[in-house]
């Protein structure tokens, strides 16, 4: 009866007009993936001195390029795209017509946005990275570009939002699927995160770029950016952790462990994630060591949801192996279905977090983030945690969510070439994370194009370690072409047929769910006090103290 | 709402390692005094160069073994660009940008910090040990910041 019972859930398919909305936002974030990872190579290699870019191609625009389309452009597209699919999927298989259009508007918004930005980018106008630090100066076309990107994301957002007000409606009383909740929460965590760097853009770089002002407030601006610049990193991670919380469990024949702790968790992040943005301006002059430390300790209180989720993880992995007839501490660990793609690509992400969250606790830990700040083992860190954990696990969704979008199927043999990738992607990031890492500790600088300074001693004996960088470069750079390969395979090639959409269900020992972890009114207030406690009175020094501003300059 | 036995024995176990590493962060910083590079002085950005003692980088001593090297910064090089100093010196850094953002880093020691426009960044270090140390921007400033370096040479 159960059994049945399951079944029928598990064969909920995303309708069609919710299928193509998802899938362009899945497509559009792996075309920028493909592009951004050429960027990628090309800056290992250089670095590592096995090429020299030819003159019209600055290493500094296609660190944008990689910076730009992997951190904002890959990862915005591909999360708005999985959440559009899943909150269809979990609230009966389709999305009501205004979150469809919602959705489209801000797609074709974010598409012109990144073309905007692009066309500056290769046009050498925006050499400033993706953190655009002032008052290094684009062209305003650039800084509008990247604002339109983020205005349309707030309008996928909104989609997501008016597909839960649909569905609470429709059922009153309940508590929303799991799946939705955390769509909706990260959502709202990126609506939180993305004030301060729209204010950023909006009113100063924008209008300073016109030249309609003609100076700006460099540290307003350094702060409005890290207000936004740590969220984002939880922005990324949410939707993984979304994907093992809820679509992980039933990929092993498992259940979900805990809704309500996996509820509290994401609840957790979005009041926590935000206050702590001095984490990364720790060796900055004019903001007081006080209100630094503040907000070390409230990142270290972010660990605290992480926690949560590897206890709920190792439960979930542990009753799924002994439901199978494992025995001993151990013996789960070899029920889980290693030769499936769905499952092994996430999970190699898993790992790499645990290495990936001891780094980060060693970046903010205040006096120790002199060893490392804006050295490579930062550019290492991200690696572990946002190209390894988040990417590896947007890859295993990839290999069931767009055949189920498109009504076709994993193969067998797609799901081997799957299982190559991942093992190619997760060799090459330990060579080129470890050797970042290690680099970092030896004070290699990082978003630095190749370099001896004056065949300086010092930088001469790291290049044998930016050579093995860029062999794992070179790897990474593989495992991104079969990845792209994959999504053209099964968006377009693989057989006709029916992929699930996998979707666990609630553990029969799961506790009820309280209340109060859908009240959005009070979670939102209690996010508001944090960030102003965190944030107000620096802001209003920084505004009222500040030295005479910068004006602009082009310095590449 | 419930938590299982081992989850509560987990959080609470991290929990506390969490806690117990922020105090010890805390006394590091706020009784021995070991603060990240957080200096408040302002400057005009643009008249840097008229601003004692900026109008005259270079190295002053204070007193036996102990120096201030008051420096700019700026696209793509330090004023000044080569110092030296006896074995055993305590040095402390001034330094401002004359334009952009920059960084400021020894390899080797932890001298490490963020030159904004408009403000002066501080750090000391003493050097025990002889030897050529570079400086080196760490912080994207523009075309050239891969060459932008000063020399330390400590004797
Ligand atoms: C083909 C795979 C990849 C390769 C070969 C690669 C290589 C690199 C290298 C060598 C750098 C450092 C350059 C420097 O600091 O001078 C870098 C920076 C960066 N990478 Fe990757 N990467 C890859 C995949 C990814 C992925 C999947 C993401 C995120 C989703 C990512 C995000 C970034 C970001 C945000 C930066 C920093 C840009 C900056 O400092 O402004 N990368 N990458
Ligand atoms: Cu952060
Ligand atoms: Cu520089």
């Amino acid at each position: 009866m159960a059994e049945a019972q399951a079944a029928e859930v598990q064969s909920v398919r995303v309708d069609r007009p919710a299928a193509r909305l998802s899938l362009a936002y899945v497509l559009s974030g792996f075309l920028a993936f493909g592009i951004a990872a050429i960027a990628g190579l090309l800056q290992g290699l250089d670095r590592g001195g096995m090429i020299t870019l030819p003159k019209w191609l600055s290493y500094y625009a296609v660190l944008t390029t990689h910076g730009v389309y992997m951190g904002l452009v890959f990862t915005t597209f591909f999360i708005i795209g999985f959440f559009f699919s899943g909150v269809a999927r979990t609230t009966g298989g389709s999305l009501p017509p205004a979150a469809r259009r919602l959705g489209w508007f801000g797609w074709w918004m974010m598409v012109v946005g990144v073309i905007m930005a692009t066309i500056e980018i290769l046009a050498g106008n925006a050499s400033v990275l993706y953190t655009f630090y002032a008052p290094m100066k684009a062209s305003p076309y650039f800084y509008i570009g990247t604002a339109l990107l983020v205005v349309g994301s707030w309008f996928g957002g909104y989609g997501v939002f008016s597909a839960y007000r649909a569905w609470k409606r429709n059922h009153p009383g309940k508590m929303s699927p799991l799946f939705t909740f955390m769509a909706v929460s990260t959502m709202a965590l990126w609506q939180i995160a993305t004030i301060g760097v729209a204010v950023e853009v909006v009113l100063q770089l924008i209008p300073w770029s016109f030249g309609w002002v003609p100076t700006i407030n460099v540290l307003l601006s350094r702060m409005l950016l890290w207000y936004f610049g740590h969220p984002l990193v939880y922005f990324w991670l949410l939707p993984a952790y979304t994907m093992w919380y809820v679509n992980m469990p039933r990929i092993i024949g498992g259940k979900v462990f805990s809704d309500a702790l996996a509820r509290a968790s994401f609840i957790l992040f979005v009041l926590l994630s935000t206050p702590v943005g001095f984490h990364h301006q720790l060796l900055e002059p004019g903001i007081p060591p006080l209100w630094k430390f503040l907000h070390v300790m409230l990142t270290m209180m972010v660990v605290v949801p992480s926690l949560m989720t590897a206890f709920n993880m190792f439960a979930v992995f542990e009753t799924a192996g002994r439901a199978k007839g494992a025995t001993g501490l151990f013996g789960w660990f070899k029920k889980l279905p290693w030769n499936d793609v769905r499952f092994t690509a996430p999970i190699m992400g898993m790992i790499a977090f645990i290495p990936g969250g001891a780094g980060g606790i060693i970046n903010a830990g205040y006096q120790m983030n002199e060893v490392v700040h804006n050295t490579i083992w930062v550019t290492g860190h991200f690696h572990l945690t946002v190209a390894t954990t988040v990417a590896m696990t947007f890859f295993g969704i990839a290999y069931w969510l767009i055949p189920h979008l498109t009504g076709r199927r994993l193969t067998p043999a797609a799901n081997k070439v799957g299982l190559a990738q991942a093992v190619i992607w997760a060799t090459g990031m330990l060579l080129m994370s470890g050797s970042m890492h290690y680099m970092g500790l030896l004070g290699v600088p990082r978003r630095t194009a190749y370099t001896t300074y004056m065949n300086n001693p010092t930088a001469l004996s790291w290049m044998p370690l930016e050579g093995t960088m860029a062999l794992g470069g070179v790897l990474l750079f593989i495992a991104a072409m079969m990845m792209i390969g994959m999504v053209i395979y099964l968006t377009w090639f693989a057989p006709k047929g029916f992929q699930e959409y996998p979707i666990g269900e609630i553990g029969d020992t799961a506790e009820a769910t309280p209340r109060i972890l859908e009240r959005w009114p009070v979670i939102i207030s209690l996010a508001a006090v944090l960030i102003l406690v965190a944030y107000a009175y620096p802001v209003i020094d920084t505004m009222q103290n500040a030295p005479p501003g910068a004006p602009g300059i082009k310095t590449w | 709402m419930h938590l299982h036995r081992y989850e509560k024995i987990w959080l609470t176990v991290g929990l506390l390692t969490l806690i117990v590493f922020i105090i010890v962060l805390g006394i590091n910083a706020f009784a021995m005094g070991a603060q990240p590079p957080s200096d408040a002085q302002v400057i005009d950005p643009t008249k840097v160069s008229q601003t004692p003692p900026f109008d005259q980088p270079g190295l002053k001593q204070l007193g036996n073994n102990n120096y201030a090297a008051d420096m700019t910064a700026f696209v793509f090089g330090y004023a000044p660009n080569r110092i030296e100093i006896p074995v055993r010196s305590t040095v402390t850094f001034n330094v401002t940008s004359k334009d952009v953002v920059h960084g400021f880093e020894i390899p080797g020691t932890d001298v490490n910090m963020m030159i904004v426009p408009g403000l002066v960044n501080s750090a000391t270090h003493t050097f025990t040990k002889p030897g050529d140390y570079l400086i080196l921007c760490n912080e994207y400033c523009g075309a050239g910041h891969q060459l932008m370096a000063a020399h330390l040479v400590v004797k």
